[in-house]
Order: structure tokens, then sequence, then C-alpha cells
């Protein structure tokens, strides 16, 4: 069990949603960041202040997924976040030790497969 | 000294009204940023700001003079150029002075060429905007408010139009689609949900503009007399009818009355009243709100379905609004409420055809005009962000700024010019 942590451009976190779900990659979380990589930094000016925004809005997705689903996942998140530029994000794949459905408790691999409906 | 024409009431009423009006279009602003994604708020609301600055001061030196110089058929003369002659003395017969009355239809202008940047919001340039609209107040603007308000064609055939239901509803609405068209659609227009960010930005608005329309459609008498008293109160009317339709379309299709919704059914009521405010009984006016809303309400609901984005609905909002009241002004008018023309119920047939001509004439001016004008700035400029840039969204692209920064992370630049990267977090830049 990997979790495979994907941080990507606001505005591409859409086309990674398409992406994941075109994969069959079901369940996820997303959340909101602010981070810093090696992108240029924005320009603003606000009446005499003018500043250097050293922060990005980031999308964070983190998925835990099986072993055999690492790849598909990663193409995923790569597929959807890419656009060419710096700034598109990174992807971490971290080892899992321990996972379980709360509403089952079911342990680990049963945990992060999808239900079958 | 006081010219002796000069009436204080009216004078004073419609200096009121005038600053009623330019607070319309801020709150048009407000209307519009809270319909946008977050990442555009702020070009979504500079673009009616910018109108305020651009058509005010063409207004000024042309457009005022094209529109109210005169009683050409077509075009006014150049003889008000930089408001030449226009002082305190009243113009013609009007009882206020005709610098106010210039600035109260410089108001309206503002408003209109304002109206049109909800059709390419997200996505438009903004210095493209900017030439668009000084371009637009003149040519398109100027034009229609001089046959509808100044002497032109339509008012010399018999056209009735209170508060602009020409000029400002179908002018803007129609010349909305065109820029639409021109401009094309947003680059996820189709494929992806793009909702609104602040549904309270956008109540707060439309309250906002519905209190300046009272100004609006309640000074377009010029005065204090019973057809300011009757647009006023069918202001009042008109909109709480079209919420009360609006409530019930909502209902029967999702089962729930939209916030949204309701604050686009003020702006319909409001704009179908526009026209007729002052020609028709407040039980007429009613039925205009309960019936007008039918239409505008089919198209707000069809329109997102085709390919044109047509961002903010104006078309529906304000030409559609518009051509409904301006018609069913040439149904029910009644002398025996504006001592000045019946409609078709009340036997006179010849005024719902003048309506029916305006209805006509001034889309197929404002959609064609728009259109060329339009062309005609992309062949100079780029009309719209790169699609980077409109992914980035336009507060930052544009403008350098963002609508809810944080400061989290902001490195202050030294104003010498050394932008060495001082560590200092900046809380909240002021």
């Amino acid at each position: 069990m990997k979790l495979v942590i994907g941080i990507v451009r606001p505005e591409q976190a859409n086309e990674v949603l398409e992406a994941l779900y075109r994969a069959e990659v079901r369940g996820f979380s997303v959340s909101r960041v602010q981070g810093h990589g090696g992108e240029l930094d924005r320009v603003e000016t606000y009446r005499g202040t003018t500043v250097k925004m050293g922060l990005s809005e980031k999308v964070r997705f983190e998925v835990a997924v099986s072993d055999s689903f690492v790849q598909t996942t990663v193409e995923a998140l790569c597929e959807g976040a890419r656009t060419g530029e710096v700034g598109d994000g990174k992807i971490f794949v971290v080892p899992l030790e321990q996972a379980v459905r709360i509403r089952t408790g079911e342990p680990d691999e049963a945990a992060v497969t999808p239900v079958a409906k | 000294m006081m010219f002796a024409a000069i009436d204080t009431g009216d004078t004073a009423w419609m200096l009121a009204a005038t600053a009623l009006v330019l607070m319309m279009t801020p709150a048009l602003g407000l209307f519009y940023a809270g319909l946008v994604r977050s990442k555009n708020t702020l070009n979504t609301f500079m673009m009616c700001v910018a109108a305020i600055a651009i058509a005010g001061v063409t207004w000024a030196l042309i457009g005022y003079s094209l529109a109210f110089d005169g009683e050409g058929a077509l075009l006014g003369g150049l003889g008000h150029f930089a408001l030449d002659g226009v002082g305190f003395e009243p113009r013609g017969e009007g009882t206020i002075p005709h610098l106010l009355f210039m600035a109260f239809q410089g108001t309206f202008c503002i408003i209109t060429v304002a109206l049109i940047s909800g059709a390419v919001v997200e996505r438009m340039r903004f210095g493209a905007f900017m030439v668009f609209a000084a371009l637009w107040s003149v040519v398109v603007y100027a034009v229609l408010a001089h046959w509808a308000f100044g002497g032109g064609w339509l008012a010399a055939q018999g056209t009735l139009d209170f508060a602009g239901g020409v000029p400002v509803e179908m002018g803007s609405g129609f010349s909305a689609l065109a820029a639409a068209l021109v401009v094309g659609a947003r680059k996820d227009y189709g494929r992806q949900a793009l909702l609104p960010h602040n549904a309270v930005y956008v109540l707060l608005g439309a309250g906002l503009l519905w209190f300046g329309w009272f100004g609006f459609n309640g000074g377009s008498g010029l005065g204090v007399g019973d057809a300011s008293v009757l647009a006023f109160v069918n202001t009042l009317l008109t909109p709480a009818c079209a919420l009360i339709t609006w409530f019930v379309l909502d209902l029967i299709r999702g089962r729930k009355v939209t916030a949204i919704g309701a604050a686009t059914a003020i702006i319909v009521g409001c704009v179908l009243i526009t026209p007729a405010g002052g020609f028709i009984s407040p039980g007429w006016a009613m039925v205009l709100g309960f019936l007008g809303a039918l239409p505008c309400y089919g198209m707000i609901m069809w329109r997102p379905r085709t390919r044109v984005d047509e961002t903010l609905d104006v078309l529906a909002a304000h030409g559609l609004a518009g051509f409904t009241g301006i018609l069913f002004l040439g149904l029910v008018a009644q002398v025996g409420w504006n001592g000045v023309a019946d409609g078709l119920f009340y036997g006179d047939a010849g005024q719902f055809w003048s309506q029916a001509l305006a209805a006509i004439v001034t889309p197929a001016y404002a959609f064609v005009m728009t259109f060329v004008l339009l062309k005609l700035v992309g062949a100079v400029m780029p009309l719209r962000a790169t699609e980077h840039d409109e992914a980035v969204g336009m507060d930052v692209v544009q403008h350098g700024e963002e609508a809810y920064v944080t400061g989290e992370g902001a490195i202050l630049v030294m104003p010498d010019g050394d932008d060495r990267p001082v560590e200092v977090p900046v809380a909240n830049p002021g």
C-alpha cells in the first residue's frame, strides 16, 4: 500500500479529477494548500505596498492505493496536472503502514479498494 | 442667477436621481463579481469601474452632443462637443439645468457600457475592453439614445421609451450577444462547471441596483411630475411580481427557491418596467412583472445549454426583458395614466407598431455595430487573454491583485528598488 500525494495547480484540479476518474481511482481527498516551488514570484501592488507573493495556491490530492495501483495513479496525476510550465507541482509516493475502513473495520488492502456496488 | 424656467423641486430630485443611477454601476460590479469565479472577482468589478471612467469622458466629449444636439433623424450634431453650450439654462422645455440633464443621461451611458462586460468577463483583456467601451459608448449608445430620447427618428415616429428600453436594455443585451460571439467562449465553458463564487454579492448587488433603479426610472420623467411618480411606484411593483414568478418557476423546476434566481428576477423586473414605467398603470405593471419574467426565465435556463458563452446572460436579463417591456407598453399604455398615448388594448394599434419597429431595429443595429466594432478592435489588438492567463485568473494577470489575498508568504519589495528578499510577511496590505 502506498499513499500517493500530488500537489498540483488549482486550475488543473478539474483535469486531475477527470484523469483519476478515467483511471478508475475512486477514493481520495483534496485540500487547498499554499506552497513554494521553483516558480517565479508574482508581484502584486496594493496602494504603496509592493509585494512578491512567495507562496502559490496549490491543490493537494492524497490517494491511498494498493501497490498495483500506484503507477496508474501517478500517471493520472501527471496527465491531469501537466501544463509544461514551471509550477506544475510534485508527486510523492510514500509507504503506508496501515489503513482501516471505519464503517466496517476492514483493514489494509480491502480498506483502500473501492466498494463494488 | 437662476433661470425662470427652472423648478427647484425638479432640480433637487434630478440631482439625487443622477447620483442614484451612478451608484447602479458599482452595484452592477458587485452583482457581476459575485457571479464569476473568485480568481476573476476584481477584473469583473473593474470592468464596471472602467465604464465610469471611459464612458463618463466620451459622453462629455462627444457622446452627449451626438445624442442630444439637434433633431437630426439619425444623429445629433457636434454643437455640444466637449459640453459647449451646456450650462445652467434648461434644455428646450425642461425645468432643470441643461448641465444636470447631461449628467443624468451620462450615467445611463455609463451603466449600459458596464452591462455589456457581463458577456465577456473571465477572458477578455482589460485594455481591449476599455478601447471597445470608448468606441461603443459613442458609435452605439449615443446613436440609440438619439433615436429614442434625443429627437431622432424612433421618437419622431412615435416610439415610447420611458427610461431606456431602446438604448440601455436592448442596446446592451443584443450587443452582449455579439460581443460573446466575437470574443468567444471561456476555455472551460461547457466542459467544467463554472459557478458563481459569492451569492451574497449577487443579492447585495441586485438590491443596490433595484435601489438605484428608482432614480433611473423615477428620474426619467425629468422632474417630480405624475409620470415620475408612476414610474417610481411601478419600479417597486414589477420586480416584486417578477420575483414571485421566478419563485414559482424555480419551485416547479427544482423544488427549491434559489437566491441567485431571486437576484436575477429583481434585475429582470426592473428592466421590464424600464421602457414602460411612466406609461402604464400600476395594475398592468404588475401583470408585466408576472408575465414578462416567463420568457427571460426560459432563456436563462436554455442559454447555458448552447455553445454561446454569453456569460452573465445580459441578453436574457436585459435584451429580452427590454424587448418584452417595450412591446408590452404598446399593448397597455393608457392616456388616462400617462397623458400621452393609448396602446393596442385601449384602441391605438398604431402605438403597438411603433413599439414593434423599435424592437426590431434596435437589436439589429446594436448587434451588427458591436460585431463590427469588436472585429475592428480585434484586428489591432488581441481581445482575449491567453489560455494560461485565463487559467491563472484575470485578477493576478491583468491587475496584479487578488480579491481574497491572505498576505501569507508575501515578501515586501523595498521602495528604493532594492527588492532583496527581506523576510517580512505582510499581514494585511492596506
